[in-house]
């Protein structure tokens, strides 16, 4: 065989070697990615020269579906939003139409939704962590931290009676009062995901490959993450402290006492270490809760324009009949009118622009997808690395299909 | 949010600003389409206000309003300042293809929004670099998020492989089985007073299909007259 400089020096067009990109297609179900999501790089050798990345492959008209049903109706399509968390969501979308009712739940009700809402966050952020740490090949801290889901969705069964999609959230309430061993249940694995978290960073945090892999890859800068309206652990890791429970409480977050973390680069490793600490701060603000949460007093608002009358009293008196038929059939009319209703939730901001036209069919559900700016920055975040890192990097966004596609 | 960004922008802006609305704590100031872009850079640029993180670009369809000679569209826009914490609601009419500058260039954030809304609605934006589909595929027709479109129409099938027989496939016709909407728009812009609701089927005159509006208020008196005339 002839040696190559031989061969350029006889045939000059030959062996040209190429100099534009590659382009190549990524997804839309690509194994190692957590939603069907396609990306198209164009690559210099592994070198990430530009990314097009193209959502909608879950897109199940949520928000067309909505304006077809009543407001109470919406609530099994919102937990199927974010369904690591499908609470906040829930809670979320209550919060809105109380908002435009300008009614408030009693306050038991709000430290149920808390506590609830917050095992939920700790769900969502042990699912992505744990997700993105086995995509690196550590696959026991994901068995470790979907344990911990599997305790808090044992408690999330036995209160709602669902373990993924509750649908327990009401317009002005919770569908049904704690059970009598709520507090006891959730205060008994409190210490236990206290535990794990620590095992969990011990099995990680001094893992040479997961330290390279993360460390310095994806990164964020602060002004960049905030035009792109990106919000939650992404933006915390970028150093700015925005967190709605925080900057505009609502429920009754502004009776506790937390934290918020933050990262400084905004790179992989600061959006996990993020997740991780917002986990104990989520089991601060649990405690708390379960210290001053009534163990007596109702759920749900006393008004029976917006809840349900109860069972015994419908099949007993004409006129719990007739207001179950009217809230049923026409659903609850909230005023004309528009608001704008924003949770923190699993990603960031979670919003409801919610319009009214003073009927019982909601004239349009805007929901503000978190997942869906997180995942605009993405682009950013990809361009310049190598291929590799779009694993770790796409999973330390935490895109769930179902909120971002909707 | 807070009431001061509304006076803030009255007061600097003037006649710029020509609604402005408070409602269950949520400020909203209506600005005309051609100042759209202005608006947006003062409300980023001006100290006071610093509205640095952007939260959200969508729309609200009424088509009832283009039948008064009105613009169809709610443009909204909602941002948000980091230090300060305050909030804005932005909004303006648009027309039925008419098209909004762009604020891609003032916010990085409204690209994928402004796609959406295109996507959805058919609002075009001007001057940004690329208005494509984002969740609905190139062949899509028509606008999903308008009123006028059914939510049980069936898109025509994508061809890309050869298969016999695909017409038997599912997604059956919309005239098969229940209706899918409480209420039927077709109906409704065509002045029509039907309900439609997925448990008791179609009903006439049952619920006030326009519920305050002119059109309905009208149609109560013709009935009344009616009755009046009968007896």
């Amino acid at each position: 065989m002839e040696p190559a400089d031989e061969i350029l020096e006889e045939e000059d067009e030959a062996l040209e070697i190429p100099a534009d990109p590659m382009r190549l297609n990524m997804g839309p179900s690509h194994p190692a990615m957590h939603g069907t999501i396609r990306m198209v790089l164009d690559l210099d050798g592994e070198t990430v020269m530009n990314v097009d990345v193209q959502p909608g492959y879950l897109h199940r008209g949520f928000e067309k579906s909505c304006e077809r049903g009543t407001w109470a109706q919406v609530f099994p399509y919102a937990d199927r939003l974010n369904y690591v968390s499908p609470m906040l969501n829930n809670v979320g979308f209550a919060l809105a139409v109380e908002k435009l009712l300008d009614v408030k739940v009693p306050d038991r009700a709000q430290y149920y939704r808390v506590i609830l809402g917050e095992l939920s966050r700790i769900c969502d952020h042990f699912t992505c962590n744990g997700a993105s740490a086995m995509e690196l090949g550590a696959f026991t801290p994901f068995l470790w931290l979907l344990k911990v889901r599997d305790w808090i969705w044992d408690i999330l069964e036995k209160e709602t009676g669902a373990r993924m999609t509750h649908s327990f959230g009401r317009i002005g309430g919770m569908a049904a009062p704690p059970t009598e061993g709520f507090k006891d249940d959730v205060r008994a694995i409190i210490p236990e995901i206290r535990k794990v978290v620590g095992e969990a960073e011990s099995l990680l945090l001094g893992n040479r490959i997961f330290l390279d892999r993360t460390q310095g890859v994806g990164k964020l800068p602060k002004e960049r993450a905030l035009a792109l309206g990106v919000t939650g652990p992404v933006l915390r890791s970028t150093g700015v402290a925005y967190d709605v429970r925080k900057d505009h409480p609502y429920l009754v977050y502004d009776r506790f006492d937390f934290d918020i973390p933050v990262g400084t680069d905004g790179d992989n490793w600061d959006r996990f270490m993020v997740r991780m600490e917002e986990v104990r701060q989520s089991m601060r603000i649990i405690e708390q809760a379960l210290e001053q949460m009534p163990d007596e007093g109702p759920v749900s608002v006393d008004d029976p324009r917006i809840m349900l009358p109860e069972k015994r009293e419908v099949y007993t008196t004409i006129e719990a009949t007739i207001a179950h038929f009217k809230l049923v059939m026409e659903g609850l009319k909230p005023p004309k009118g528009a608001v704008y209703s924003f949770t923190e939730g699993g990603n960031g901001e979670l919003g409801f622009y919610i319009v009214s036209d003073g009927s019982g069919t909601p004239y349009r559900v805007r929901v503000r997808p978190p997942c869906w700016f997180n995942l605009q920055a993405t682009r950013e975040m990809l361009m310049g690395d190598m291929i590799a890192d779009i694993i770790p990097t796409f999973g330390s966004i935490n895109m769930i299909g179902g909120e971002c596609d909707r | 949010m807070s009431k001061k960004v509304i006076t803030r922008l009255q007061k600097e802006l003037g006649d710029v600003i020509l609604e402005t609305a408070s409602f269950r704590g949520d400020e909203e100031v209506v600005v005309a389409p051609k100042h759209w872009v202005s608006v947006a850079t003062f409300l980023r640029d001006d100290p006071e206000l610093s509205m640095d993180h952007f939260t959200d670009l969508t729309a609200v369809d009424w088509p009832e309003r283009e039948m008064q000679g009105e613009p169809r569209f709610d443009v909204l826009l909602l941002v948000r300042s980091l230090d300060k914490k305050h909030r804005i609601r932005v909004k303006t009419y648009v027309k039925d293809g008419e098209k909004l500058p762009t604020l891609t260039t003032v916010w990085p954030g409204a690209n994928w929004a402004e796609r959406e809304v295109w996507d959805m609605f058919g609002i075009a934006f001007e001057g940004h670099k690329d208005l494509r589909r984002i969740l609905l595929y190139e062949e899509f027709e028509g606008f999903p998020l308008r009123k006028d479109y059914p939510i049980d129409r069936v898109q025509p099938l994508v061809e890309y492989r050869d298969v016999d027989d695909t017409l038997k496939l599912p997604p059956f016709g919309i005239e098969e089985g229940q209706p899918f909407a409480r209420i039927d728009w077709e109906a409704r812009l065509a002045g029509r007073d039907e309900q439609v609701s997925p448990a008791i089927g179609l009903q006439v005159g049952q619920r006030r299909a326009l519920s305050d509006s002119e059109v309905a208020e009208a149609q109560a008196e013709e009935l009344a007259a009616a009755r009046a005339g009968e007896s």
